[in-house]
């Protein structure tokens, strides 16, 4: 979960700082990257487990449009940070997964087939729908670079919400399409809270998708990721096939893009292009940059402010007493204010995002503690 | 102790602990109690409006109109000596933001009911989960169909005339007025559009529109569907569209040289708005038949106009007096009207009972449809013109049903406003 390097620039070659953990840890867990990752997942989620019964409905449907969201960051963080590769079409991407599981959910229940069971199933086919839609994007993209390369996934995020429009007979134009989404199981108890239900099954796909690409980057295909991102000049000459590598980042990345806008349909039971505008896309890469480009663990904050930057700074509006015309003129655009300072602030302060920032006082605070 | 078995040990106790606190906690199988959002002193209520963003211009006027309203009527004390407390959140229409600024109502700030929420793609989404929590969804902000649905969504209603029996009220006055001539259509691409058509085409016949046009609110280019009605030769055009779409419209139209005659739906056809829009070109609008069921803002004439200046002047006095502030002083006043029918123990089945048992009379031209099983809002309205810069009311209230029902003259008249303009209990 943890990566070392920060800065693009680090040379590929360099020899890494000696992973600090792994002198700590057993060895059959230093041994095994998998065994490692699955006993933090298994550990991450018990602890989620009983959050989720802690929490009251509110920041329950708050933690699942995290974990929703965080499937995206991570994806994000993966392309972005570990390969090189620059995408403001994210958004869309999310959206194609929203709309196939809304069709997906909607065909369901129109041939009556209910129930809980085909969640998985149409979070599936959202994957594999929009893991297409990256191997496409990904096949222009990996010929292009820095501003061509922005350019061809912004076109992204604008044409796909077009389409919606385009083809309104299946998408239902701007309006959008409502999903169809089951109650939590009555095997829950009948007043079981929905919010509750909707975080086990978000947290479930976020876990899911960090384990994997936690995986992903630990294995030869992540380094291959890095090594392209840092030269690829000296990763062709390692017998790195450039091409291939950036497509895979893609599909990849799509594929967790693409699940966190299915887990977005399931939570909003509705899909519309407003809710995939340029602007989501925007604010995707703006929080995998302020958490931290660098890892995974980035992509956790990024998420995590997504949803509390607007949430705070609504209830904090509410403490200042302003003139109504102010007031809600504010609303809606004090959260944007306050994520844009939020940037310059962080890229300023700390260049290595949140995650960065923690890593230099947790290194700081070590160097204090006197010597075992 | 290493650094690892110390991390593994904390976050084992914390893991521990919050177990312990779980298992004293166990909600899933036990209603909740007493009714959310009201104490003796209060009612607090909630709703989702577009303060900010594409849809905000002239629809962000219409909540501060209604906290208004309840304010003068908190001033006067109350309803059943609660004060009424109006939350309105943005979500600037955007569906994902309505349902997290819904649930925040619903379930952190514990509202009674959610009124007056704006929007049929935004709100369509929050109706499975006001069901859930049994939350009454009053008088939603649109006139989609969606809302009369008592089977499935028992406790929404709609307030707006639903766009069929608007579609039918306007297809009744062409067929009158302009018989013989070409009739077009032009609309929004979602429900408004859609239903709209059917009530036109209910009255004229199916093959009677002889060219359909839509748009969508993205793309502020609608020459070629005007250069289609040119094309087909169109007399009278049927427009259901957003204020900036009518304008948009007749501009368009103009610039082609193309004049037919403008058949307009309600949330498209104030005046007020309109010619702020169109500027200069407002002479545009000359002639433009609409329809209303509500008292016009300029009328003070009409006792109930006069009566929402004087409150807007002294509680909502730094905004705009227009069709919004109207359309929000009526919604407050229907709500009060509820809250006094449903009596002074209120509960949530008791307000839904009392919308249920209807007979509310107000400021509206047309009569509420509320019954057991139609949740729908009004069911009608009364056609306006604009002639030299006015726009005036003509002809009867028309009144009609969704379906295939005749459009009938609605002869009943509407009270007078109570002398403190507040609804009796």
């Amino acid at each position: 979960m943890s990566e070392q390097t920060v800065t693009p620039s680090a040379p590929a070659a360099a020899p890494a700082p000696a992973p600090r953990r792994a002198l700590a840890l057993p060895g059959f867990l230093s041994r095994s990257t998998l065994l490692r990752h699955l006993v933090l997942a298994v550990f991450a989620g018990v602890l989620l487990y009983l959050l989720t019964q802690q929490l009251d409905p509110f920041r329950n449907f708050q933690l699942a449009t995290v974990a929703a969201y965080l499937c995206a960051t991570a994806g994000l963080t993966l392309l972005v940070g570990m390969n090189g590769q620059l995408s403001l079409g994210h958004g869309a991407l999310m959206a194609v997964g929203a709309y196939t599981v809304a069709l997906a959910q909607n065909r369901f229940a129109d041939s009556g087939i209910t129930g809980n069971q085909v969640l998985p199933l149409s979070l599936a086919l959202g994957v594999l729908v929009t893991m297409a839609a990256g191997a496409v994007i990904g096949l222009a993209a990996a010929r292009l670079r820095g501003p061509y390369l922005a350019g061809v996934t912004l076109a992204v995020a604008v044409a796909v919400p077009a389409a919606t429009v385009t083809f309104d007979e299946t998408f239902n134009s701007e309006q959008g399409l409502s999903v169809a989404v089951e109650p939590p199981p009555l095997s829950l108890g009948l007043y079981f809270p929905n919010e509750r239900w909707q975080a086990w099954v978000a947290l479930t796909g976020a876990l899911l998708t960090m384990l994997l690409l936690a995986n992903l980057v630990r294995s030869r295909v992540g380094r291959n990721l890095r090594a392209v991102r840092d030269d690829e000049v000296a990763a062709r000459l390692a017998g790195i096939h450039v091409g291939r590598t950036q497509v895979l980042a893609f599909v990849v990345s799509a594929a967790s893009a693409g699940l966190g806008g299915g887990l977005m349909a399931l939570l909003a039971q509705s899909v519309s292009p407003g809710a995939f505008s340029l602007t989501l896309s925007l604010f995707l890469l703006m929080a995998v940059v302020i958490g931290g480009l660098g890892s995974l663990s980035g992509a956790v904050w990024g998420a995590v402010l997504l949803v509390a930057l607007p949430d705070l700074t609504h209830d904090s509006a509410q403490w200042v007493s302003l003139s109504p015309a102010v007031a809600q003129r504010l609303e809606g655009n004090l959260p944007l204010a306050v994520f844009g300072l939020t940037l310059i602030v962080v890229m300023i302060a700390a260049p290595g995002g949140v995650q960065g920032l923690l890593r230099r006082i947790g290194a700081r605070v070590r160097r204090r503690a006197p010597a075992r | 102790m290493n650094a690892l078995t110390r991390r593994g040990l904390s976050l084992a106790t914390a893991a521990v602990l919050l177990a312990a606190v779980a298992a004293c906690s166990e909600d899933a199988n036990t209603p909740p109690a007493d009714v959310p959002g009201v104490t003796a002193g209060e009612i607090v209520v909630g709703t989702h409006m577009p303060l900010t963003g594409p849809a905000a211009a002239g629809y962000s006027e219409i909540a501060p109109a209604s906290k208004a309203y309840f304010d003068y009527v908190n001033a006067n004390g109350g309803v059943h000596g609660r004060k009424i407390t109006y939350k309105f959140m943005d979500d600037g229409y955007n569906p994902a933001n309505t349902q997290t600024v819904v649930r925040k109502l619903v379930l952190e700030d514990k509202v009674f009911a959610i009124l007056n929420g704006l929007g049929t793609p935004t709100h369509t989404g929050v109706l499975d989960f006001l069901k859930t929590n049994r939350v009454p969804d009053l008088f939603v902000a649109s006139g989609s169909r969606s809302w009369n649905q008592p089977d499935k969504f028992p406790g929404t209603f709609g307030f707006n005339t639903d766009y069929t029996v608007e579609g039918k009220i306007l297809a009744t006055h062409i067929k009158a007025t302009y018989a013989g001539k070409k009739v077009c259509f032009m609309g929004q691409d979602d429900d408004f559009g859609r239903d709209s058509l059917v009530g036109v085409e209910q009255v004229l016949g199916a093959g009677a529109v002889v060219a359909k046009e839509k748009y969508v609110t993205s793309n502020q280019n609608v020459a070629p569907q005007i250069g289609a009605l040119k094309a087909a030769g169109c007399e009278v055009v049927v427009l259901a569209t957003v204020p900036g779409f009518t304008a948009l419209s007749m501009g368009t139209a103009a610039r082609l040289g193309f004049k037919p005659q403008w058949v307009v739906s309600n949330v498209g056809s104030d005046y007020l708005t309109l010619s702020k829009v169109l500027g200069e070109g407002k002479p545009l609008l000359e002639g433009m038949v609409g329809i209303s069921n509500l008292p016009s803002p300029v009328d003070m004439s009409d006792p109930w106009t006069a009566a929402f200046k004087k409150i807007h002047d002294q509680y909502n006095g730094s905004a705009p007096f227009n069709g919004n502030t109207v359309y929000g002083m009526s919604v407050a006043y229907l709500f009060v009207q509820s809250l006094q029918a449903a009596g002074k123990d209120l509960t949530r089945e008791g307000l839904i009972a009392a919308v249920e048992k209807g007979g509310f009379k107000g400021p509206g031209l047309a009569p509420f449809r509320y019954s057991k099983d139609n949740h729908s809002g009004m069911g009608g309205g009364k056609l306006t013109k604009v002639t030299a810069g006015n726009q005036e009311f003509f002809g009867p209230v028309y009144e009609t049903d969704s379906a295939a029902g005749p459009v009938n003259e609605f002869k009943e008249e509407r009270p007078a406003p109570p002398a403190n303009s507040i609804p009796a209990a």
